[in-house]
């Protein structure tokens, strides 16, 4: 199939593309790497009248720390994530996932913003952002407010981002020492959506667990927060008999459905399975 | 790379390939890159149900999108006779659908525009009117007695059944089973996959209005079968019809069947005076053309305690889909099925076989098959596995307890096929020496103890492919043998023209390889043509692994042609009489006075500027090749996996594959061909699905569903070979493109049933996918007894 | 709308819907059929081109997204007649059998050994794993990239008036 017609815009500051986001509201979608939309547009799920192209305005991309937090602008490519020596040392559940999202041809034009104002709950990064406690910045014409990850997501493709607002930052708090994260994926395939995704993210506090982030994807309508089994875990000792029972928790937080990827049942299990993986892995690093 | 400068590069030189010089530099001429002026786009309206009557169809409002030429629906065709086609399979399959829909993603309707997207943006504008029907979606189903007729389009047709078809010798074998210690039974399923080339099937049809004649671009394994197809469909004259296959990006079997599309843009081009392109999408070719398998199947087999095969009886249910399109010599209806006995000396068999109409696309021989031996080879290796496990035994030495001997050849296997020649033990015994066997077994049973899951699984397979000998094999009555005509020019140069149709296989190089080893021209110096029907001699296409059998022997016998006619001429030359002369290393010479010699090169020129009195000039042949017999390539493929018992994830730690595929013409392309069947065959076992839900809505009719594996999941291979000519082969060649997509799906699952044997686990249906292997550890309990689930 | 963009070193400019993707603007309004089109949901990587260096999948992309920018497709790979290592070393390992996947196979794996020119088998295999051969089977892909790799650093070991790698 091929798109149907649209007419194109290509601002060159952020200010324009909140105009055209004014004038064309609902008839417009904004345009960062494509990789999940225009596949869309290709098979005719969307049709938007006018696609407003943000990748030109500079001031969209780039990864920074300050203020003890991490700030990834939105139109950062999943590859430059993946390379960027400040995520590998500091915040090892984004270096985990961002080679893991799509293929590696994808992930040169592929954004975390994009990612997240499309919300797919087959969607790495969601999951990365909740288990990390993430926030966004979404600016309109009528100025920016901070959403907190949780409250950006709704539903499947859906998000609280009015049509007049552009996803422009993420911001993720900074950890403290000792702590760790990762993140797993099971997939069919290379390219293909998670079949399970368990982002985790702990640090410890004297020996204790501080706060600990789960997180799944492909499990649900949306990506979810697997916030009893991390309650289970603040202020626990790092077991596995602790993690064990995280993770158990989590695999009842999950809501598969059954499909060519596999049972529900099946991906409970990897919910699971992938947990207790996963805990281990930030456990080790936090304790490095 | 240094070489000796007279060397002749022929047979077993791994020359490199000379069509990768346009391929490289990105100048392959694939249809899709055809443009003609005055080009139109065709795009096709396909049905989004599965089984429903068509009450109307109005095309008013896509006729009148700006830039729409036509809309052509079956109403339109059957007014050319064009709205049904016939089969490979002497079935019917409609062009366009006129009554119903019989499966999802049936062409409707076409549209031609003045380019691809307006043709698009047509199809949303065409309104269909259809009254849903059940939806066939098993061959179970379809033969109940109560199911809904899918071909009520067929006089006389009261139910589903397609066929039955019978081989081999049911008294006999019923004996056999009588007498058996054990009887060990499976019931498998080989899924539906599809071939899935890179490049899309696809056409540029040119009628010119003027002259009548028809030149139409198109992805054809088999391009002069299709034009006489194309004669008897569209009622033009055979010689006016000009079909050229150009670059093919892949067939593996999809480019043989003659499709809708094809003979729609052909009937608008004829309409319409102008040239009409049409290349389908990845979904379309996903949906609507030629898959593969399948095969429901059942098989038993019989043995003595001591592992002696006595018997084997095998029965499967086909579903075909909604029109009988397999792709297979006429006279059986299972293609070659009956193979099925394999490698083992078997004293008895027999073969039943039900094909039934199902609402799915049509098809079913495809995917390098070699005419369904993939699946027979599938059955018994399984089979066999299982016996080991039954009997206690281990499968190797069960295999090599019942192969046929070396000696035995040419063998007459209980369901009719003579095999030319084999060595079964000793590819077997090549295979277990490169992969370390002994040790592998140890390791498995440490790992066992440790509750680690490993396992080694095997395949021996014998193929039968090169059809075929006419007493047995036509297509649609055409008669499948092969052709090739050989010139060679003044200064020594040649050209070759054959009837078969790479698709990647190398031919441009290969078959100048033969000629190269026959008259002692470099294979630089041979070029070789194909593709066209204008400019190439009448032959039945590629596929089943027939080129080098069939293709390859014609072009040795044309060779052998040329070369007597150059001796004589050499004679001439040399003033001697022709038995004084010897050929060797491209140079003809006096017995006893080898430096009084002539080269090929100079005796080419001679036979234009110099020949004897009474000699007809030029120096040029041409032979038709009725093959004898079929060849019978075989080899032992073995996986040694690890299953992840949490996620049921399962990984190849090795692979080694032994193929005997007779005299190697280039083993470097011989390689490569292994290294892509043992690919298609992880993919088959691991991932690849084509399935439809109640509704008859297909899934995995595009690349997210449909997976392929990449260089990620692709496992290493260890390639090995031994060498066993055919012996009625003119260069003792087999053919091997097959080979390995045949003969290793077995190897894989039987390698993750291995691992899981000892739970109890005897079979798990492919694609054995991480959920599919986890579930099958769950039923069995789980990977120890005292672990709940 | 007017575009502008520089092929393969080239300027062309052209005036086009803003939906035609840029593999169909590299294909047919500038003629360029090296790069072929195999799936229609962005898996098989076989409209691979280079934007700026950077592969890129060409169904997925408009081309107007294009405009002012360079891209460079397999018909760029040669210079001043020679073959791209990549090129030489794809024939010299039969990395190819149809030929469908070899363009954006190749422009993969030239970026990749701009990055990494001695990549071990798991890492060429990674960095290919967003393309799709049905030929192949990838082994000799993978050999033909490292064979590349090895010999544009013996190049560029070599003094200047050598002849370049055999093509």
């Amino acid at each position: 199939m091929l798109p149907a017609r649209f007419e194109y815009h290509r601002p060159e500051t952020l200010e324009e593309a909140l105009a055209l986001l004014d004038q064309y509201a609902e008839d417009a979608k904004v345009l960062a790497g494509g990789m999940s939309f225009i596949p869309l547009m290709k098979l005719r799920f969307a049709s938007p009248g006018h696609l407003v192209d943000i990748n030109r305005i500079p001031e969209l991309s780039g990864i920074s720390e300050s203020g003890g937090r991490l700030i990834v602008k939105a139109v950062t490519r999943d590859n430059d994530i993946a390379g960027s020596d400040l995520i590998r040392a500091r915040y090892p559940a984004m270096a985990t996932a961002a080679p893991l999202i799509a293929d590696p041809i994808v992930r040169n034009m592929g954004t975390i913003g994009g990612s997240l104002a499309h919300a797919d709950p087959a969607g790495d990064w969601g999951s990365v952002m909740l288990a990390l406690g993430a926030g966004v910045v979404a600016r309109s014409s009528g100025g920016e407010r901070v959403i907190a990850i949780d409250d950006l997501f709704m539903s499947t493709f859906t998000t609280t981002l009015q049509a007049n607002e552009i996803l422009t930052e993420i911001r993720i708090p900074s950890p403290p020492s000792r702590s760790g994260g990762t993140y797993l994926k099971l997939e069919r395939k290379v390219g293909d959506f998670a079949t399970v995704g368990v982002a985790v993210a702990l640090h410890l506090d004297n020996g204790h667990v501080g706060r600990a982030g789960i997180a799944l994807t492909s499990v649900g309508p949306r990506n979810i927060q697997a916030r009893e089994a991390e309650a289970s875990l603040a202020g626990a000792e790092p077991t596995a008999p602790a993690f064990a029972e995280a993770a158990r928790l989590a695999a009842q937080a999950a809501q598969p459905v059954s499909d060519l990827r596999g049972s529900a049942e099946y991906k409970r299990n990897v919910v699971e399975v992938f947990t207790r993986r996963g805990l281990a892995r930030a456990l080790e690093l936090a304790q490095a | 790379m240094a070489t000796d400068a007279t060397e002749i590069r022929g047979l077993g030189h791994r020359v490199k390939r000379k069509e990768d010089d346009r391929f490289i530099r990105g100048k392959g001429t694939y249809v899709d890159d055809i443009k003609l002026p005055g080009m139109l786009h065709m795009a096709i309206l396909r049905s989004p149900l599965a089984h429903a009557k068509i009450n109307s169809i109005d095309t008013s409002r896509a006729a009148a999108l700006p830039g729409v030429v036509a809309v052509v629906t079956g109403e339109l065709l059957a007014e050319y006779n064009l709205a049904w086609m016939p089969t490979l399979s002497y079935d019917t399959q409609a062009v366009l659908a006129t009554d119903k829909v019989r499966f999802q993603g049936q062409e409707v309707a076409a549209v031609v525009a003045e380019d691809p997207y307006t043709a698009k943006d047509a199809l949303e504008l065409i309104d269909v009117d259809y009254e849903p029907l059940e939806a066939i979606v098993s061959p179970q189903r379809a033969l109940e007695a109560d199911a809904p007729v899918i071909r009520d389009d067929k006089e006389g047709q009261t139910g589903n059944a397609i066929y039955h078809w019978e081989a081999g010798d049911k008294e006999a074998t019923d004996k056999a089973f009588g007498e058996a210690d054990v009887v060990v039974s499976l019931d498998t399923f080989y899924p539906r996959c599809h071939p899935a080339p890179l490049e899309t099937c696809g056409c540029v049809a040119d009628v010119n209005p003027a002259t009548g004649q028809a030149t139409i671009y198109m992805t054809s394994q088999a391009p002069h079968a299709h034009r006489t197809v194309f004669a008897l469909v569209a009622g033009l004259p055979e010689e006016n019809i000009r079909i050229v296959s150009p670059d093919i990006g892949g067939g593996f079997g999809n480019k043989v069947p003659i499709y809708p599309g094809y003979v729609a843009a052909t009937a608008a081009s004829l309409v319409l005076g102008r040239p009409v392109k049409w290349i389908e999408d990845r979904s379309e070719n996903l949906i609507s053309t030629g898959f593969a398998r399948d095969f429901h199947m059942h098989g038993e087999l019989a043995l003595k305690r001591d592992g002696t095969m006595l018997g084997l009886r095998t029965h499967l249910l086909s579903d075909n889909g909604a029109f009988f399109a397999d792709a297979q010599p006429s006279k059986f209806k299972a293609g070659l099925f009956h193979i099925v006995t394999g490698s083992y000396d078997l004293p008895a068999a027999h073969v039943a076989a039900d094909g039934a109409y199902t609402n799915k696309a049509p098809g079913g021989v495809a995917y390098r098959c070699s005419f369904r031996v993939t699946e027979a080879s599938y059955l018994i290796e399984r089979l066999v596995q299982n016996a080991a496990y039954e009997l206690g035994l281990d499968p190797a030495e069960l295999r090599l307890k019942n192969f046929i001997k070396s000696d035995q050849f040419p063998y007459s296997s209980p369901t009719g096929f003579v095999y030319d020649s084999g060595d079964y033990h000793a590819a077997m015994n090549l295979a277990l020496e490169k992969i370390g066997y002994d040790d592998l077994r140890k390791e498995q049973a440490e790992a066992r103890a440790q509750g680690k899951l490993y396992g080694v699984g095997l395949a021996s397979f014998t193929e039968v492919v090169g059809a075929g000998p006419h007493k047995d094999y036509d297509i649609l009555g055409l008669k499948m043998f092969d052709s090739a005509e050989l010139r060679i020019h003044p200064t020594g140069k040649a050209i070759l023209k054959i009837g078969v149709q790479t698709q990647g296989q190398g031919h441009e190089t290969t078959f100048a390889q033969i000629v190269a080893e026959e008259l002692g021209i470099q294979p630089e110096d041979v070029l070789v043509q194909h593709g066209d029907t204008d400019n190439t001699p009448y032959g039945l296409g590629t596929y089943a692994s027939r080129s080098t059998p069939t293709g390859g022997a014609a072009t040795a016998m044309v060779s052998r042609k040329v070369r007597e006619k150059a001796r004589k001429i050499a004679a001439h030359l040399l003033e001697v009489s022709e038995e004084d002369v010897e050929f060797a290393h491209g140079s003809f010479s006096v017995k006893g006075a080898p430096d009084r010699a002539k080269t090929i090169g100079e005796v080419a020129f001679a036979a234009y500027t110099n020949f004897p009195d009474g000699m007809e000039p030029g120096l040029e042949d041409v032979h038709y090749y009725d093959p004898p017999n079929m060849t019978y390539p075989f080899g032992t493929y073995v996986v040694a996996v690890e299953v992840d018992p949490e996620t049921g994830q399962w990984t190849v730690r090795r692979m080694v594959a032994v193929d005997d595929c007779g005299v190697r013409i280039n083993p470097m392309i011989v390689e490569g061909q292994i290294h892509g069947g043992l690919t298609e065959g992880f993919g088959i076992a691991a991932m690849q699905l084509i399935t439809f839900d109640e509704g008859g809505n297909c899934i995995g009719s595009n690349f997210i569903d449909y997976l392929i594996p990449t260089a990620w999941e692709t496992p290493r291979f260890e390639t090995h070979e031994t060498v066993t000519p055919s012996p009625h082969h003119p260069i003792g060649a087999k053919g091997v493109g097959e080979s390995a997509t045949v003969g290793s799906p077995a190897a894989y699952v039987n390698a993750v049933i291995d691992a899981l044997s000892h739970l109890g686990i005897r079979n798990i249906d492919m694609p054995l996918t991480k959920g599919k292997v986890w579930e099958a550890i769950q039923a069995a309990g789980g990977t120890s007894k005292e672990a709940g689930s | 709308m007017e575009i502008t963009v520089t092929v393969n070193g080239t300027e062309r400019t052209a005036d086009v819907e803003p939906r035609l993707l840029l593999a169909h603007l590299l294909r047919e309004v500038f003629g360029l059929t090296g790069t072929h089109i195999g799936c229609d949901t962005t898996n098989c990587g076989a409209c691979v081109v280079l934007v700026d260096g950077t592969p890129v999948k060409s169904c997925t992309m408009f081309g107007v997204q294009a405009d002012g920018r360079s891209v460079t497709t397999v018909e760029g790979l040669m210079s001043d007649g020679q073959l791209h290592p990549i090129q030489a070393a794809f024939k010299e390992e039969h990395g190819l059998q149809c030929g469908f996947c070899t363009p954006g196979m190749m422009l993969t794996a030239a970026a990749l050994l701009d990055q990494n020119p001695s990549p071990t088998d798991d890492e060429v295999r990674w960095a290919i794993s967003g393309s799709i051969c049905r030929c192949t089977g990838y082994m000799n892909i993978v050999k033909a990239v490292q064979a590349a790799g090895r010999a544009a650093m013996a190049e560029q070991d070599e003094p200047a008036d050598k002849p370049a790698a055999a093509s």
